[in-house]
């Protein structure tokens, strides 16, 4: 018995591993395309037909080229810090349910890798501990542009953490848990987006500020600092960079769905594919700002999160909170 | 007070309006056909007088135009162009070999506008490259043409030599001449 | 040994391992990473002991948003500390002292119990009854401390407030 749960829990992660990075992949294929149609270009149409053995032959190209280290730079820090960005974000995958409980032979499966009692917490923690793959990689390039591109990053995900939890407090409220199986059964009847649409905005904002994306990409500006804290990095250590993004947005995606969508459920379809439209919803969006909206400047990100973003989060909390104690009399 | 609430509320407003309009936008973006050339599969028509590989013409009666004069070569900011001259019996100039190498060559049509003779021109052709660089150094037989390129018409000894037509000043936009009997303005 | 307790040790070794790693860097950053370890080893031993909801606290407050501070700061100012020993006498002298302290008290716990039985019993503390002992039973040290905290938090806007310049006198 015990050896089965085992199995089946490779099995689980080995299948949402799958789904996570192939969808990441095709999201870089996704995210050229959509913006090459946003600016009345193709977008990669030469590997194949639409260009769909585009993300196979930038992998073959990644993993070919010469991995570079830059002199001075510190060298064990330097190979580990890329790996933390895409082991968070991938990590995080291991919270989200998606689908309801299956029932086989009589044993309750639950569909979710692990279902942590603090899932939401276990999810605001590795999305902190990220900060240090930006961090210590700009650090460790030994080049100036690592270096502000690092420091822009670390100041930017601390500051926005900060609206990003304090925007999930009502959905916990609401939930009475910290579960994400919990906070989707809690949506049985409506999705929290209804109730809670400044936390939908402000989580998503902060989303989008985490991920490091237009119009928050400060750390990785390209006409500022060359890349960022990843100008040093070349070859798979790029790659795993770039991964950790995509991933992340995709993660960023499907805890949207969980938080204000209402998870897996949905009528007609299967409940996976519920999951993957709705959490393929927030990646649209931020191709979609990408094509939109230029880079802020960084007072102006500074001002948006701690004097806007934050004291908004804390009125609706308490807004939330008075509504519930009213509503329970 | 209460006019500063509404101004807020305006800010706000106008805020949110500027940002979905951006947005409404660059949606209707997404849904344009794209205006890409395909490049490969469509080639866009060049003007006549794009300037790529260089080529050497010939004058209406089929003779070489170029007169090695070395214009071509002095002028050449890349130094890519070489040649010797040679003279025929019947003493017209001409290059013995001509040599131009495209691997430094910049398509400045420097050498197009030196030449007096029109015998060196760019032609629109820009498909023209190699694997291996030595291949790109083009002699005369390659770069020789059977026909006048831009000025078909146009034959240097036809006008170099001949007597103008008409007296001193009676030309288009020439002064008159200066007399030099006497110095009053 | 219980395979409760070989994760016990095993995780204190890496803490204590980490942690004495962390004070005896040159590289701030490097000290500040060895850190980092110690506490996410430490938010690990918290799981251990049935608290997932101190363990991800733990996870998120200090690995995530002070030592981020701590890196931040390292990164921006840039410390030259090449120079002098690591740990100089004056701070030698109260480690050992403490060390000294701590050393006794474990001998003595572990003479007077050699059994080796855990002292508490693993519970499970659930994030609700974190929060009912919170704040149902010291809502008061709670509330102190909360008024501590904005006091510097207002402190810190106070003393890192721009000082607008007096327009200088014209000299007469």
């Amino acid at each position: 018995m015990w050896f089965l749960g085992f199995v089946l829990l490779l099995l689980k992660t080995a299948i949402v591993l799958t789904i996570l990075l192939g969808l990441a992949a095709y999201l870089i294929l996704v995210e050229r395309k959509l913006l090459g149609r946003f600016q009345i270009r193709f977008g990669p149409n030469r590997a194949g037909p639409f260009g769909i053995w585009q993300p196979i032959a930038d992998g073959i190209k990644m993993i070919l080229k010469e991995d570079t280290i830059p002199q001075g730079a510190d060298r064990v820090v330097f190979k580990y810090a890329p790996a933390v960005v895409a082991t968070v974000a991938i990590l995080i995958a291991a919270v989200i349910p998606f689908s309801r409980d299956a029932i086989l032979w009589g044993y309750d499966i639950p569909m979710v890798i692990s279902d942590l009692n603090v899932g939401l917490l276990y999810v605001l923690a590795l999305s902190s501990l990220s900060v240090y793959g930006v961090a210590l990689g700009g650090w460790a390039s030994n080049s100036k542009y690592s270096l502000l591109g690092g420091i822009r990053g670390a100041a930017q995900m601390v500051s926005y953490e900060l609206p990003l939890g304090l925007s999930l407090v009502p959905v916990v409220m609401l939930a009475g848990s910290f579960s994400l199986v919990d906070i989707v059964n809690a949506q049985a009847c409506y999705p929290f987006v209804v109730v809670q649409p400044i936390a939908f905005v402000i989580f998503l904002i902060a989303a989008v500020a985490e991920s490091k994306r237009l119009p928050f990409d400060l750390p990785e500006a390209e006409n500022e600092l060359n890349a960022g804290y990843h100008t040093e990095f070349s070859g798979m250590r790029f790659a795993l960079y770039f991964i950790g993004e995509y991933v992340h947005m995709m993660v960023l995606g499907a805890l949207v769905a969980v938080f204000f969508l209402g998870g897996w459920r949905g009528p007609w379809l299967p409940p996976v594919v519920w999951l993957v439209l709705k959490a393929l919803m927030v990646p649209f969006f931020l191709i979609w700002t990408r094509a939109t909206l230029p880079r802020l400047r960084y007072d102006q990100l500074m001002h948006f999160g701690w004097k806007l973003l934050i004291p908004i989060a804390l009125l609706n909390i308490l807004a939330t909170g008075a509504v519930m104690l009213w509503l329970r009399g | 007070m209460a006019g500063n609430e509404v101004n807020i509320l305006r800010a706000f407003y106008e805020g949110v309006a500027g940002l979905a309009s951006a947005y409404r936008i660059t949606l209707k973006h997404l849904f344009r056909k794209p205006i890409t050339e395909q490049y490969p599969e469509y080639k866009r028509p060049l003007p006549a007088r794009s300037r790529a590989r260089i080529i050497l013409t010939r004058d209406a009666d089929g003779d070489e135009r170029c007169v090695a004069c070395f214009l071509c070569s002095a002028v050449c900011p890349v130094s890519c162009i070489s040649m010797e001259s040679g003279e025929r019996e019947d003493g017209r100039r001409y290059a013995q070999w001509f040599r131009i190498n495209f691997a430094r060559c910049i398509y400045c049509g420097f050498c197009e506008e030196a030449c007096p003779t029109l015998a060196i021109q760019l032609t629109p052709d820009f498909e023209f490259c190699q694997r291996d660089i030595l291949k790109l150094v083009y002699e005369k037989e390659d770069l020789l043409v059977d026909h006048g390129g831009k000025n078909a018409e146009y034959d240097f000894y036809k006008h170099a030599g001949v007597a103008v037509k008409g007296d001193k000043g009676t030309h288009y936009q020439e002064a008159a001449p200066v007399n030099i009997k006497t110095n009053l303005p | 040994m219980t395979l409760h307790g070989l994760i016990f040790y095993l995780l204190a070794s890496v803490i204590l391992a980490s942690t004495g790693m962390a004070i005896t860097r040159r590289n701030l950053v490097h000290a500040v990473l060895y850190l980092v370890f110690s506490f996410i080893g430490s938010a690990l031993l918290f799981c251990l002991f049935g608290a997932p909801f101190l363990a991800l606290l733990q996870v998120i407050i200090y690995a995530g948003a002070i030592m981020v501070v701590f890196l931040f700061i390292v990164m921006m100012v840039k410390p030259d500390l090449s120079e002098g020993t690591v740990l100089p006498l004056r701070q030698l002298l109260p480690m050992v002292l403490f060390g000294f302290m701590y050393a006794v008290v474990g001998v003595l716990v572990a003479v007077t119990d050699p059994a080796g039985r855990a002292v508490l019993e693993t519970a499970v503390a659930k994030p609700t009854e974190f929060g009912h002992y919170v704040f149902a039973r010291h809502y008061l040290a709670v509330e102190i401390i909360s008024l501590i905290l904005l006091i510097g938090l207002m402190g810190a806007l106070h003393l890192g407030r721009e000082k607008v310049p007096k327009e200088p006198e014209e000299p007469s």
